[in-house]
């Protein structure tokens, strides 16, 4: 089967510092693949020249196989990838609707904002990711970090993505809210997206996701299957950078 | 009565009042500045024994306001977008400099319109808006483009255009302009009292419909809105103030020697006991529909809402598919047509253009958007705001003139004022927590 994503041989330098270098990865629907390593080790680096922000020295995207440029944010969302940015990416001084929305407005016939409709689509999808969500008309900065969360995530979510990367989706959350994205990571692999996850937890990485990759200095050390492999194995192979020495 | 007592009173009080302003939905903020800009006018009224809210002053304060108060609406957006514009007086120069030869020099000469041609001003008018956009949109660039930083780009504006506009006209004054571009100065152009009513009338319309809409958006959306009565007392509110301001501008009757004069010039003989008003000037008009159109940017359009979401976290606009730097440059380009709007009504006041014109302008537009609640953390302002920031800042400078303080002594006070409505302002957000 064609993955749904590969990355092929992907390079990127900052000022002399190799941030990743000649990472392969791929992802097929409806799998979820972790990305682990320490601070540093280039995970967001690496997903972020998928997401658009950054812009690879070298390698190749593959989307169904097919070779794509993805030089902007723009054009990943073009080809429908969603990014929950670390950072949230959020504007704080902005109500949900214009968050969720921006960049992708929803417009009258005459070309003005239809601010209506954007709240009113926004409390749609709330009320199902987040049915405490009552803030809708308030600027984000009032919110707490898990209902700031949802916001990134459902603006990830509406725009019928197939292709998600989540990095450090649960880092600001509470264990409840935990639940919560983790009830909908699975959600949405059962509906055949396939989803990045950027996560330090790695026990939860195990219980995520189908494979994990793990990245060390910029390079990938390895990509298993979790079923594979110990929490222990990976660990190690975060920790030493190297390869658990074959199961005899 | 204990101390405990008086303080939960307060508390009670204070919850009440809350609850009122959140009904009427309306910015406490906002209640804030119109409540400092009517102690401005009623302290002042009282200090010249009401010589200050006569309906003559009233005209001149708001034609005085004008020019500022235009820029200032601009000023907002490069604010926003956690920029600066040091350069708005200079740029203004340049823009009145161009407006001036263009009318005086390069048209009768170049293309050879008699002095007095009826496209003269409309053609020079729109060599000055080209002028400021391309200026403006140049500054942007250094600044979105080149990372140079606006500050110093807009320093370095101050002085290149300031200076440019000496090199046009050679250092000289240049007058008198086009009559027709005289209208736009505030009192050789004003719309007479028929139509100002007429205006008075359809912008109340406008304004009661734009809230009747609003409300029905919200009801077809099943969104709550606030009650019936309190919809009516704020239409009542709005209606009173642009009517009220109507009739006060045409209360200003126009001096009989003057009306005189006019029928003269006609060949007619003034009939006796003839009177006419003033009515509103066609610059106020001018900044109203500045007013409008960039209040419409701002809430209702793609480019007001990334100017605001990029203000807010640029990294987060960037991430969402935003061209900040294609951005910074249509908000300086915005805010140089400002300047040369606000060339026109400059220079077409002092019926000539002059070098100093505009000088120290960059000040009080700065001071005006800060004033009206513009944070220069960026990502938080508003058009009406600027408006009754520069309404504050030129009361308070023309009443200081009539109660007779002499001109260092208003400038330490205009300074003072200026750094209290900042800190007053971040009191409030700490207070609020917003923003």
């Amino acid at each position: 089967m064609t993955p749904l994503v590969e990355m092929r041989n992907i390079s990127i330098a900052f000022g002399g510092v190799q941030a990743v270098d000649d990472v392969s990865i791929d992802l097929h629907p409806g799998e979820v693949v972790g990305l682990l390593g320490h601070n540093g080790a280039g995970k967001s680096t690496l997903i972020k020249i998928l997401s658009g922000a950054y812009k690879a020295d070298s390698g190749e995207i593959l989307i169904d196989g097919e070779k794509v440029e993805i030089n902007s944010p723009r054009d990943a969302r073009a080809h429908n990838i969603e990014t929950i940015h670390q950072t949230l990416a959020l504007a704080d001084n902005l109500p949900a609707p214009a968050n969720l929305f921006l960049g992708r407005e929803l417009r009258t016939m005459f070309g003005f904002l239809d601010d209506s409709r954007m709240e009113s689509e926004t409390r749609k999808i709330m009320a199902r990711l987040n049915p405490n969500f009552k803030k809708v008309a308030e600027p984000v900065s009032a919110l707490s970090g898990g209902q700031r969360q949802s916001v990134a995530i459902a603006r990830a979510v509406y725009f019928n993505a197939r292709i998600l990367i989540m990095d450090e989706p649960t880092a600001a959350l509470g264990v409840h809210e935990t639940k919560m994205v983790a009830d909908l990571i699975m959600e949405l692999k059962a509906q055949g997206l396939g989803i990045f996850l950027i996560s330090h937890d790695t026990r939860e990485m195990m219980s995520l996701c189908d494979r994990v990759s793990v990245m060390k200095n910029g390079q990938l050390i390895g990509t298993e299957r979790v079923e594979d492999v110990t929490e222990d194995e990976i660990l190690s192979m975060i920790i030493l950078g190297k390869k658990a020495p074959e199961a005899v | 009565m204990s101390t405990t007592d008086t303080e939960k009173n307060a508390g009670t009080r204070s919850r009440r009042r809350t609850r009122l302003t959140d009904t009427l939905e309306l910015d406490t903020r906002l209640l804030g500045m119109i409540g400092a800009f009517i102690a401005v006018l009623v302290i002042f009224n009282v200090m010249t024994d009401g010589r200050f809210l006569t309906p003559r002053n009233i005209f001149n304060l708001s034609i005085q306001t004008v020019s500022v108060a235009i820029m200032a609406t601009g000023m907002v957006f490069v604010i926003v977008t956690r920029h600066i514009d040091l350069s708005v007086g200079a740029l203004l120069a340049t823009c009145s400099a161009v407006m001036a030869m263009m009318q005086t020099a390069w048209l009768p000469q170049y293309l050879g319109l008699p002095l007095g041609h009826p496209l003269i001003p409309w053609l020079a008018i729109a060599a000055g808006l080209i002028t400021g956009a391309l200026i403006g949109a140049f500054q942007g660039w250094l600044a979105g483009y080149l990372m140079v930083p606006a500050f110093i780009v807009t320093l370095g504006g101050l002085l290149v255009w300031r200076n440019t506009g000496w090199y046009l006209t050679n250092g000289q004054t240049i007058g008198p302009l086009d009559p027709t571009f005289q209208m736009f100065g505030g009192i050789n152009g004003t719309l007479g009292e028929t139509w100002s009513w007429i205006f008075g009338v359809a912008a109340t319309l406008a304004a009661l419909g734009a809230l009747w809409f609003a409300r029905r958006d919200k009801q077809r959306h099943g969104f709550q809105v606030k009650p019936l009565w309190a919809e009516i007392v704020l239409a009542g509110l709005i209606a009173a103030v642009i009517l009220g301001f109507i009739a006060v501008l045409n209360s200003y009757q126009i001096p009989e020697a003057r009306l005189r004069r006019t029928f003269e010039a006609r060949g007619e003989v003034m009939p006796e006991g003839y009177t006419e008003a003033y009515g509103l000037p066609y610059s106020v008009l001018l900044l109203i529909v500045v007013a409008v159109v960039m209040t419409v940017i701002a809430r209702k359009t793609r480019l007001g809402r990334y100017i605001f979401a990029t203000g807010g976290n640029p990294q987060a606009a960037e991430l969402s598919g935003i061209n900040t730097r294609l951005l910074t440059v249509k908000v300086f380009a915005i805010m140089g047509a400002l300047c040369a709007i606000s060339a026109v009504v400059a220079s077409a006041r002092l019926t000539n253009h002059s070098n100093d014109i505009g000088t120290l302008d960059e000040l009080r537009v700065i001071a005006a958007a800060v004033i009206g609640g513009t944070a220069l953390a960026g990502g938080i302002g508003t058009i009406y705001g600027a408006i009754l920031g520069a309404l504050i800042m030129q009361s308070l400078q023309s009443g200081m003139a009539m109660v007779g303080v002499d001109a260092p002594l208003q400038n330490i006070v205009v300074g003072s004022v200026l750094v209290l409505a900042v800190l007053i302002d971040i009191i409030y957000r700490r207070r609020t927590g917003r923003g």
